[in-house]
């Protein structure tokens, strides 16, 4: 199932899986990354699943690139249907003082907000991966009609919490951090919990996520 | 709470508590972190007699002053720094890769890193620190790790328990060499370059940018021509990874590294080269040269025996 596996320096692996971004391809990447999870594999020190690429990484003093290839290559890859996955729903107050992006948006995709938002919650979303900031999924695919770049200058802080949008992909701020994301609300749910070890991250490769809007008074209402 | 511990009187420009870093958390977004520059931070662990991979205290340019209150005490420091142990009469000008004895009251007060970029602060003992994910190395960015995740601040206090009472003094010779020349592999994108770029990448010289800390390294130089696309599908990085973004200026991965970017990977600095590339200084003028695997393979093991050979030296 991995076109080709290559060297991304001397101490990773690179596999690639393919150019598309698609669930299906996904879905191959995340047999993959849990596969090794489980098999425990000495000197593997971090597992990068993203998009249609698994970077594995390792220690050069316990394993090199060419031993590592093989054993990859003569993995035996778990069921498709042994994947867990979870449903999670992430409440969303689109107020203005949240919707930092929501004008951008109008004047970029030249519909109006409330099509904007009626389009953003009718569709349920697949995490693809999470990363770049701590806990940050990657969640596909947007409408067509929502379709938008980055903003031209990143802001350089976007709240905590903040949705945004680009391309096909939306996401949630899990730090305040730098991005250049089209933010369209707000969550008050807590993604990243480093305070727990075995699980800080509320969305996981392969979940599917729902967005609720909630009004102002429920965001300042809202408890866990 | 321990009776020994030093009272942080000025904590310096960026320090922290680190030790080897966590593992198999770039999953989720977490990245590897741990001491910049590996073999110093070994080193100055052997020299107080800890196990290798104690936390430490580390430090960036202008380091803390720590005033020292209990029992006596071994510390050590490594790297390239000019510092001062304060004794009740007498100020010491202190050496790297050697144990000093601190009694209380006394002070070390590191005054920078020489033509280098980090240093290394090591006890006879063991710091209380909290431990996440099995590490106690401080990200920033994440608020992980020791202190709550954030750089050691004026007036508070780092407590040691566990002191080790056999005070033996140890010392190293050892003076760090510069690298000017950074071997690197090639990239995956690095077609996605014009043949003029590529050579440049090769053959003509950067200078390192201000814009320069724990996460990444900026460049500045001749501006390298993407002929394919100025971004990737987002994907996984590892330290070392050298991106370039739609600009041309190149940008080097270090420790605290975003884990996934969307910048074409023009190349990858071997593992054997990663602790002398941390330590170049804004305004350093580098070099990038190929090596095959094969190459980088053998160079790294060539590396890790030094190491190895320095640590038991002592």
């Amino acid at each position: 199932m991995i076109k080709n596996i290559s060297n991304l320096g001397d101490a990773a692996l690179y596999c690639d899986f393919g150019t598309e971004v698609n669930k299906e391809i996904n879905t191959k990447v995340i047999q993959y990354f849990k596969s090794i999870q489980q098999e425990n594999i000495d000197g593997i020190n971090n597992l990068t699943p993203s998009y249609n690429k698994l970077i594995i990484s390792f220690d050069l003093r316990k394993k090199n690139f060419k031993t590592l290839k093989k054993l990859i290559e003569n993995l035996e890859v778990i069921n498709q249907d042994k994947l867990v996955s979870n449903k999670i729903k992430i409440p969303v107050c689109c107020h203005e003082k949240f919707a930092l992006d929501i004008k951008r948006l109008e004047e970029k995709l030249k519909i109006s907000r409330d099509k904007i938002y009626e389009k953003f919650f009718s569709k349920e979303f697949f995490c693809y991966m999470t990363g770049f900031i701590a806990g940050m999924p990657f969640l596909g695919d947007l409408d067509h009609e929502l379709r938008v770049k980055r903003l031209e200058t990143p802001r350089v802080k976007v709240p905590k919490g903040s949705v945004g949008l680009t391309e096909q992909f939306a996401n949630v701020y899990t730090f305040e951090s730098p991005g250049g994301w089209n933010i369209i609300g707000n969550t008050p749910r807590i993604i990243f919990d480093n305070s727990k070890e075995s699980e800080p991250n509320l969305i996981n490769p392969g979940d599917t996520i729902i967005f609720e809007q909630m009004t102002q008074d429920q965001y300042k209402d809202y408890n866990e | 709470m321990s009776k020994n511990y030093f009272e942080i009187k000025r904590a310096g420009i960026n320090t922290t508590f680190q030790d080897q870093g966590r593992n198999n958390l770039y999953h989720i977004g977490i990245p590897f972190s741990g001491a910049m520059d590996n073999r110093n931070f070994q080193i100055s662990n052997k020299l107080v007699g800890n196990d290798l991979n104690s936390p430490t205290i580390e430090f960036a340019y202008q380091g803390p002053l720590l005033k020292y209150f209990g029992d006596n005490i071994n510390f050590a420091i490594s790297g390239d720094v000019k510092f001062m142990v304060q004794k009740k009469n007498k100020v010491i000008e202190g050496n790297c890769y050697q144990s000093f004895t601190l009694e209380n009251g006394d002070e070390i007060d590191i005054v920078t890193t020489n033509k280098s970029v980090y240093g290394y602060l090591a006890v006879s003992g063991q710091l209380d620190l909290n431990y996440q994910w099995s590490s106690c190395s401080i990200n920033t960015k994440a608020n992980i790790g020791a202190n709550n995740g954030k750089k050691i601040e004026d007036g508070k206090k780092i407590y040691i328990s566990k002191i080790n009472k056999n005070l033996n003094d140890k010392k190293l010779n050892y003076i760090n060499t510069k690298i000017e020349n950074i071997r690197v592999i090639q990239g995956t994108n690095f077609d996605y370059f014009s043949d003029e770029g590529k050579n440049i990448f090769f053959e003509r010289e950067f200078t390192v940018s201000k814009l320069t800390d724990r996460m990444g390294m900026r460049l500045e130089g001749p501006k390298i021509e993407n002929i394919v696309d100025t971004n990737i599908k987002s994907e996984g990085l590892i330290k070392g990874v050298i991106q370039v973004p739609a600009d041309g200026n190149p940008i080097i991965m270090l420790s605290d590294h975003g884990t996934i970017g969307g910048y074409p990977k023009i190349g990858v600095v071997i593992s054997a080269d990663y602790d002398k590339l941390v330590q170049l200084t804004p305004g350093s003028k580098i070099k990038f040269k190929k090596v095959e695997l094969a190459d980088a393979e053998v160079l790294f093991k060539l590396y890790d025996l030094e190491t190895q050979n320095l640590i038991s030296q002592i």
